[in-house]
């Protein structure tokens, strides 16, 4: 797979953050669609860049948050710790269904975030 | 309460291996309700829970031959710049209106993604499909 454009790449960024600010859903419900119906990404390449795009946007916003004095770090850990856990549960099951099925469940997710947003 | 959220927070993560999400859909709720955290705490809170987490994911993923290493960094880049631009615009624009707007493109991207996993899943079932489109 050749390698993203940077104007692709920047569009891609900002679309997510723009988002995630707005209405305050992680980036990975904006990204990982993105990357598949636009990119041709399968949801396995979408999902792993996904990740990494969490990590960066995610340390910005939470240094942010620390400096406010919002950060609640025994609640962090208390749901952090198991999290960790559930990810690396995740990732293996991801590897093990086939992207369309995983493609399938992501759409039914997207629909509950319609809710969410609509409720909030 | 404490065992609720450590089952809510597992749960968080296997949405975030499972789909490349940070799992904030649970981990907000998780901090706020069981917790007890208000709601600007529960998302700050679930900020930084979501960091090793993430962190975690995208390492496995790379091991597994998935992570375009190059894209995740430069989008991540991007999109913490441009989030400060949507917390600003929340002040800016009829949010109320922005959301139903939101929601109503999270429906149509579904049935989107919806509509072409179902055209993978029919060609990988076809037998007589040409091998390369499942």
């Amino acid at each position: 797979m050749p390698s993203l454009r940077i104007s692709q790449l920047a569009i891609l960024g900002i679309a997510t953050g723009i988002f995630s600010g707005l209405f305050g859903v992680g980036g990975g419900v904006v990204l990982v669609p993105l990357l598949v119906l636009w990119i041709g990404f399968d949801e396995r390449r979408a999902a792993a860049t996904s990740l990494l795009a969490i990590v960066i946007a995610a340390s910005a916003g939470a240094a942010t948050q620390l400096i406010y004095g919002n950060v609640h770090f025994v609640a962090a850990l208390t749901v952090g710790i198991p999290a960790v856990g559930g990810v690396l549960i995740g990732t293996w099951l991801q590897q093990r269904i086939p992207v369309a099925v995983v493609q399938l469940l992501f759409s039914a997710l997207l629909v509950g975030v319609a809710v969410l947003v609509v409720l909030k | 309460m404490i065992a609720l959220a450590i089952i809510i927070g597992v749960a968080a993560g296997v949405l975030s291996g499972l789909f490349g999400i940070g799992g904030g859909i649970l981990l907000v709720p998780a901090l706020a309700l069981v917790l007890g955290l208000d709601q600007v705490e529960a998302e700050a809170t679930s900020l930084l829970a979501i960091i090793p987490v993430a962190a975690v994911g995208a390492w496995r993923q790379k091991g597994y031959g998935n992570l375009d290493v190059r894209a995740g960094l430069t989008i991540g880049l991007f999109a913490a710049v441009a989030a400060i631009v949507g917390v600003a615009l929340v002040n800016v624009l009829p949010v109320n209106l922005v959301r139903y707007g939101f929601a109503a493109l999270m429906l149509y991207v579904s049935w989107r993604m919806a509509s072409s996993a179902i055209k993978q899943l029919r060609a990988a079932l076809d037998p007589n499909a040409p091998a390369d489109s499942r």
